[in-house]
């Protein structure tokens, strides 16, 4: 089987949503690899929902909230570009390619833009492959018989 | 001499450790003659000629208290806290490296690989033209050497055995030490297990005499030497980065006592899964534009995020060490 990755998308309930959602009702097609998840505000992405993310296995995050001044929250969106500046340098020094992590602007009116936005990302994505986390951080996590194995030692 | 008390046993045990946190046990000066009164030291490598054996041998939850502190790098670290969760009652992650890894812990931002060659060859003062590296198993004419296998990632202590208490800090605040072993000897209740103690839940900030606004507004990041601190300022609000907002406060603020930026050794405030994620927010809210240009400039100030968020926290965090 074809490698096929994993997107998980934040989107603002009041334009980014309702855009995806249009997209949806609009019966435009764009590729499953997103898996959404509706948050009130772009602003309301606490930068651990990100990392947790990628802790999980995703190979890549789309945020989505309101054009610049269009924020329901007025601020949010700002505050969230903010920390998507903070977020990609600190996960490039973490050996993840910045490019996993994106930030664009998509209003309730915008379905086919969201849905452009959803078949280009996945493009981009599956061509840089999957994302190492998840793999990797599994491999050293605690085993109740590697402690047995080592006691027994002493026994 | 009438009746002897009754006293607990303690052990206090280093894994990979600067010894900083074993001279803080030493810190609580004459309160020492009251830890001896209370206590016997059945095992304490920095002031003890107690062998591991010594400890293998002794009966399951036969020590009653140990304060383990220095993370786990290597598999003798590993070993000895699980002998040492099968011999004690209580143990507890004593200081930053055992609660999140600490300084050792920065080690996560290269491979086992990147270590080795730094240290055995490339480093300025290392002169290797065989090439030796460490191996755990030698032969030699006179039998087999061995070595503790160095591991391809610094981890805490929680991430190789089961851990009762967090009492945090680099190193933990002596008074802090003190009060929860008075808590052990004098039979107090104790908190729910995995508890942070000798620590409080407010952050820093709170505890910090700093004058501060609730307006932080930075327009570019200093590290602490490229900026002349006013003396009364809160560091953030004069763009130096100072972990308060995210950290617990227990320790007096004695960093920022000394006129420097909070390192975030006492780890994280209650209920926050990922110290960094904390800051990261903290220092974005504290970003003074809405231009993506300015705000990538402004960003381009913080140096280092990982190395600064995540001074001591590392291998705690979500994404434990860098992926290749
Ligand atoms: S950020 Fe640092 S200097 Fe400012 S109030 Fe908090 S602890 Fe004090
Ligand atoms: S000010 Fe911060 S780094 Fe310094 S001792 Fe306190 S918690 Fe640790
Ligand atoms: S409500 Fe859409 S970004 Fe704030």
């Amino acid at each position: 089987m074809s490698y096929e990755p994993k997107i998980v998308g934040f989107l603002c309930n009041w334009c980014s949503y309702t855009g995806a959602d249009l997209a949806g009702t609009s019966r435009m097609k764009y590729p499953s690899n997103i898996r959404i998840l509706r948050v009130m505000c772009s602003g309301r992405v606490d930068p651990t929902f990100v990392l947790k993310a990628f802790r999980e296995g995703a190979d890549a995050v789309l945020i989505c909230g309101c054009h610049p001044g269009d924020c329901h929250y007025h601020e949010g969106n700002y505050k969230c570009l903010r920390r998507y500046h903070v977020l990609k340098k600190y996960i490039e020094q973490m050996g993840i390619d910045p490019k996993r992590l994106r930030l664009e602007w998509v209003s309730a009116s915008e379905g086919k833009q969201f849905a452009a936005l959803v078949e280009e990302y996945t493009q981009q994505i599956r061509e840089l492959g999957p994302c190492a986390v998840k793999e990797e951080l599994d491999k050293g996590e605690k085993k109740k018989e590697t402690v047995d194995a080592d006691l027994a030692k002493t026994a | 001499m009438t009746e002897e008390k009754k006293k607990i046993k303690m052990a206090v045990y280093w894994g990979a450790a600067c010894g900083g946190c074993c001279v803080s046990v030493l810190d609580v000066h004459e309160s020492l003659f009251t830890v001896v009164e209370h206590a016997d030291l059945v095992f304490w490598p920095i002031a003890l000629d107690t062998k591991y054996a010594d400890v293998e041998a002794m009966e399951d939850k036969s020590i009653d208290l140990t304060l383990f502190n220095g993370a786990v790098r290597n598999s003798e670290n590993e070993h000895m806290a699980h002998v040492l969760r099968k011999k004690s009652k209580v143990l507890v992650a004593y200081g930053s490296c055992a609660h999140m890894g600490g300084i050792p812990g920065l080690a996560n931002l290269s491979s086992k690989k990147e270590v080795f060659r730094r240290a055995y060859h490339d480093s300025e003062s290392t002169v290797n033209p065989d090439k030796i590296e460490p191996q755990t198993v030698t032969e030699v004419k006179e039998g087999t050497l061995t070595l503790p296998e160095f591991y391809e990632e610094v981890k805490t202590l929680d991430q190789v055995t089961d851990v009762d208490y967090y009492l945090p800090g680099c190193p933990p605040n002596t008074a802090r030490l003190v009060e929860v072993f008075l808590a052990v000897v004098t039979g107090a209740e104790l908190p729910p297990s995995g508890s942070v103690v000798g620590a409080s839940d407010k952050p820093l900030c709170d505890e910090c005499k700093r004058e501060k606004s609730d307006n932080k507004k930075v327009k570019k990041f200093y590290r602490p030497w490229e900026v002349q601190d006013d003396y009364k300022t809160c560091l953030l609000e004069q763009g130096i980065v100072c972990m308060g907002p995210a950290t617990r406060s227990g320790c007096g603020a004695r960093c920022i006592e000394g006129n420097g930026p909070c390192r975030g050794c006492y780890g994280p405030t209650k209920d926050v899964v990922d110290p960094g994620a904390k800051m990261m927010s903290a220092i974005a809210t504290m970003i003074d534009s809405n231009d993506e240009e300015e705000i990538k400039k402004i960003v381009e100030s913080v140096v280092d995020p990982a190395g600064t968020f995540y001074r001591v926290s590392v291998p705690g965090s979500i994404i434990r060490r860098k992926v290749s």
